[in-house]
């Protein structure tokens, strides 16, 4: 029998704020432990929450951006259980009215090839609600001690639907999110930090049915590749259990990746109740439109939309936006470049920055690029063009868009060539200096031809290759690249080749 | 007026500290001697430390001499209650939980009296984690009402009320919930206001009921009420249900608000239970009002007969949650045998809290468990707004509502051993936390054998001037407050 899995996610954000959810001590990651901390995030007798109301524009402008609606009223829930990492033994979050419902997540899948757009979905979501992050654990042999940092850090929790059939599509969603949120300003979304972290909610159906099977929820799926390779493993695990005339039970299963298996944690019978109550300490807060407003301006465009609007205005194809458009430092560098250097060059702009300035950027930080899978990139790809820029590589690389749009200038002009613009380009990135400037002091410009001597040269080459004649005349257009070589030949390299190639067609068309 | 500086009120120790007739630290060091010498029959306080008040007199006298007196309460000893933090003193709510724990940090009320200049003097005996109407229920042993010490002082604030009538303090500061400031002023002869929730801050108190607790004060007198309630109330930004508004100058609206007024008796609070001394002295006290002109009307509250009910599920399910931080990881009492996370968690809460603790934490449990939350929880806060539904309905014809404390006077220690029994002390307090209102204890009688008796005035919300002059007006014309327990 075939069947067909069925995913839903519940992805954690934390929420990128100067101070903790309900005090203002700071938030932060490496720092001793137990030194960001107050009576309210160690549920000292007597403390009190008290709403960060950035955290709250945050998770507004995620739903925004993600086309949830967003709730009247934000309301605050406990949710009841005792653990040591969290500090008053009841997480505060939201149960019955989450601030933001429904909205969905564009995703891309991977195509064939590269360089060619994926199918595109949409992801319907449940829900996104508020809450507070817990401390760390760290286990000893005999002992554990809690770091309670993280304690109290913003947390949004974005739940799908279970709409997902593939683990292809968890990952897109996945990074999709993680790329929304990043261009939103939302959160960094660094795993390894535990900025973004996932459960996955995994049933398997025979295909064609409309049931929804027995569920599973994978925990601990801490890397990007691990959400992947663990929904994966936890389909095939359940194909495999039913394939044997097993049957599934519902249950909480624990995925090592570093192991590629799973352990269950807790079936069902020993959940949790977690006797939510609205929080007495708390009062809900009004968001009205006015709020909404204000936040609705400070939305960015996302990258998929970004994509396409590069596409339709400055007809840059899907191979370079798919590259540019993650990034929204290097899109904004882009366009930027784009503006500047005028209508009809855009594509021009778009290769400088992906194939040159990009390779300049990794090689100059390649130290501080790390696990490259953990940046941005489209959705689509894995392992794909070149690497995305490094934030803050491109911030400070002293190729600037004015740079990119003058070379690309000098090279439509034919002030340059090619190959001395790839030389250009590497002093620029090195010195900063103006590309006319190099080019000058370097003496790379293309030398003036003298107009008289182009056309002798260019009568001398069609002379000389009556067959590449004949064959142009009798409608193969390539054959005229024949008689190119002998005229750069005889100039040195140093002519345009948009002149000769004018020149060229000029002559032989009154022949 | 008493001689002795210790019973002396506010007003006029403040006069006197003003006039240099008197120093903060001689004041201090009266309360120290007659906290000492009565301390052994009262055991008002779970500690105190002599040599810090001294040492905030001595600050406070300082503070005078050079001119920059803070107010009123600048140099008068205030008792706070055993579940209001003050930084590098013990914070115990009355609990094994907490015997060692020291707090890092002031409540906002504690900043306050401090901005103030107030000598804070001693932790005050509760009933554990403020749950009770005897303060027998504190591990630390209970508390004797100065009246008759082998009598309860009334509860939760009982170390707050008795240590005020013994003359141990000039004024503390309590925390009522249910009646925890009312009915313990009333058994022991002190007024004791509790403010409109949202009025005062609750960073810093250890939380009972959230939704319910609210800080006050005990004082002799009720210009003294205004005093300290002027000095504690105002919005603070780390209780986001405290209250934004400007806060009047309540001691001025006493003789500036005049009446008459008009009150409301709420026949459900005249039933069958109420002591007949106490009923004949509510009634002196009602006779009074009309002879001064006030209009008095009977009114109704008909669901009263459901705040115990509702009371007892909304308190114990937010105290269920409120104490489930007492664990025994981070501070407070850890047991010897626990061996992981959930056996420190069962032993050392089995150890740590107290059996009404324990009853209400699981009663609050049970109330909030899924399959149950809307038949109880919900429910109760349906009928919670019915509640407040009937006093500001009442409130449409009436200034403010006139009725009995407490439905007995002080008992024997030990004589209710039913906690049933215990529980029906607040009948009369209980829909005012419930409805959120601002309510006042005066004293207004004694029983034959001499035990105080209170009356309690129930005013609208936010309105504690016109409360504080209705009950002013009563307090000048009486001299219940001029008398103290000979012992």
């Amino acid at each position: 029998m075939n069947y067909e899995a069925v995913i839903g996610l519940e992805v954690h954000v934390q929420i990128k704020t100067q101070s903790k959810m309900f005090t203002r001590v700071a938030t932060g990651y490496g720092h001793e432990p137990n030194t960001l901390t107050d009576p309210v995030v160690l549920a000292l007798p007597g403390a009190l929450p008290v709403m960060n109301k950035a955290a709250l524009d945050a998770i507004i402008k995620a739903g925004l951006l993600l086309g949830c609606e967003i709730a009247p009223v934000c309301k605050w829930d406990r949710k009841n259980y005792f653990y040591p990492d969290s500090p008053k033994n009841y997480q505060i979050s939201q149960y019955d009215q989450p601030i933001c419902l429904g909205g969905s997540v564009e995703i891309e899948l991977p195509a064939s090839a590269r360089n060619l757009m994926g199918e595109h979905k949409k992801i319907p979501l449940t829900r996104i609600h508020l809450e507070e992050d817990v401390g760390k654990l760290n286990h000893g042999a005999t002992d554990s001690l809690v770091d309670y940092n993280r304690a109290g850090t913003p947390l949004m929790e974005i739940v799908s639907d279970p709409a997902m059939h593939s683990a292809e599509e968890a990952y897109a969603y996945l990074t999709s999110i993680r790329a929304t949120m990043i261009y939103g300003g939302i959160s960094d979304c660094d795993m390894e930090k535990g900025q973004l972290r996932c459960d996955a909610n995994i049933s398997i159906r025979p295909v064609g049915a409309t049931h929804l099977g027995t569920k599973v929820e994978l925990k601990n799926l801490n890397s990007i590749s691990f959400v992947r390779d663990g929904i994966d493993h936890e389909i095939k695990r359940q194909i495999a259990v039913v394939e044997r005339g097993g049957t599934l039970v519902q249950e909480t299963r624990d995925y090592d990746g570093q192991t590629g298996t799973s352990q269950s944690l807790r079936s069902k019978e020993m959940a949790h109740d977690y006797r939510y109550f609205p929080d007495p300490d708390l009062m809900p807060v009004r968001v009205d439109a006015e709020w909404k407003t204000r936040l609705q301006a400070e939305c960015p465009e996302l990258p998929f939309a970004k994509q396409r609007r590069f596409f339709e205005q400055y007809q840059v194809p899907y191979s370079l936006t798919s590259v540019l458009v993650w990034d929204r430092m290097l899109a904004d560098y882009f366009e930027a470049a784009a503006q500047l250097a005028g209508p009809g060059k855009a594509q021009a702009v778009g290769n400088w920055i992906v194939n040159d300035l990009l390779r300049e950027l990794s090689r100059g930080s390649a130290a501080a690029v790390g696990d490259a899978a953990l940046r941005p990139r489209s959705p689509a790809r894995d392992g794909g063009l070149a690497a995305p820029a490094d934030a803050h590589a491109l911030a400070t690389s002293k190729v600037r868009p004015a740079h990119i749009a003058a070379l690309v200038n000098m090279v439509d002009a034919g002030t340059v060539l090619t190959n001395a613009a790839k030389e250009i380009f590497i002093e620029m990135a090195a010195t900063g200096d103006q590309p006319a400037a190099i080019a000058e002091k370097r003496g790379l410009c293309a030398a003036p031809i003298d107009t008289n001597e182009l056309e002798t040269w260019c009568r001398d080459a069609i002379a000389a290759n009556p067959k590449a004649v004949a064959e142009y005349k009798s409608g193969k257009d390539s054959a005229i690249n024949a008689l190119k070589g002998p005229v750069m030949k005889a100039a040195k390299g140093k002519a345009n080749p948009k002149l000769v190639d004018e020149t060229l067609r000029r002559l032989l068309a009154v022949m | 007026m008493s001689s002795k500086l210790y019973f002396r009120t506010i007003a006029d120790l403040a006069a006197a500290l003003d006039a240099k007739q008197l120093s903060s630290v001689e004041l201090t060091q009266a309360v120290i001697a007659r906290t000492q010498a009565v301390e052994p029959r009262i055991h008002a306080f779970n500690s105190f430390d002599e040599a810090d008040a001294l040492a905030q007199a001595a600050a406070s006298d300082a503070r005078r001499a050079a001119g920059q007196s803070c107010g009123p309460l600048d140099g008068i000893p205030i008792g706070l209650k055993d579940v209001i933090a003050v930084t590098g003193q013990p914070l115990t709510a009355s609990s094994k939980m907490l015997k060692d724990f020291v707090s890092p940090y002031d409540a906002t009320v504690t900043t306050k009296l401090k901005k103030a200049g107030a000598v804070l003097w001693g932790r005050l005996n509760c009933d554990e984690f403020a749950m009770g109407s005897s303060t027998e229920n504190s591990a630390f042993g209970p508390t004797g009402n100065p009246w008759d010490p082998t009598r309860v002082p009334g509860g939760s604030s009982g170390g707050s009320s008795a240590a005020l009538a013994a003359g141990e303090a000039i004024a503390t500061l309590g925390s009522d919930t249910g009646g925890s400031i009312r009915q313990p002023a009333a058994l022991c002869g002190v007024v004791g206001l509790k403010p409109t929730y949202g009025l005062v801050s609750r960073f810093g108190l250890i939380a009972f009921a959230s939704s319910l607790d609210q800080i006050g004060p005990f004082t002799r007198t009720v210009e003294d009420a205004a005093i300290v309630l002027g000095a504690i109330a105002g919005h603070d930004e780390r209780d986001s249900t405290s209250f934004q508004a400007e806060i009047p100058d309540y001691r001025a609206a006493l003789t500036s608000q005049r009446g008459p007024w008009k009150l409301g008796i709420p026949k459900e609070y005249f039933a069958a239970g109420l002591d007949p001394e106490i009923a004949t002295a509510v009634e002196k006290a009602i006779a009074f009002y009309q002879s001064q002109g006030c209009e008095i009307r009977e009114v109704s509250l008909p669901h009263t007969q459901y705040c115990l009910d509702t009371y007892y599920v909304i308190a114990t399910a937010e105290a269920s949650s409120n104490l489930s931080r007492y664990d025994g990881i981070r501070y407070g009492h850890r047991s010897a045998v626990g061996k992981d996370a959930v056996d420190i968690y069962a032993h050392s809460r089995a150890e740590g809290f107290g059996p009404e603790v324990k009853r209400r934490i699981i009663l609050g449990t049970y109330v909030l468990s899924s399959g149950y939350y809307d038949a109880y929880y919900l429910r109760a806060q349906k009928v919670r707004t019915l509640i407040r539904q009937d006093f500001l309905h009442a409130f449409r014809d009436v200034d403010a509502l006139l009725t009995p404390t407490s439905p007995m006077p002080a008992f024997k220690i030990g004589e209710k051993a039913d906690p049933l029994a215990l529980y029906l002390c607040d009948i009369y307090t209980i829909g005012v936390n419930l409805a959120g209102l601002p309510a006042i204890s005066v004293p207004c009688g004694f029983t034959k054998s001499g035990l105080p008796i209170g009356a309690q005035l129930i005013g609208q919300p936010w309105k504690e001037s016109n409360l504080l002059a209705i009950a002013h007006a009563y307090e000048r014309a009486h001299d219940w407050s001029a008398q103290f327990p000979i012992f």
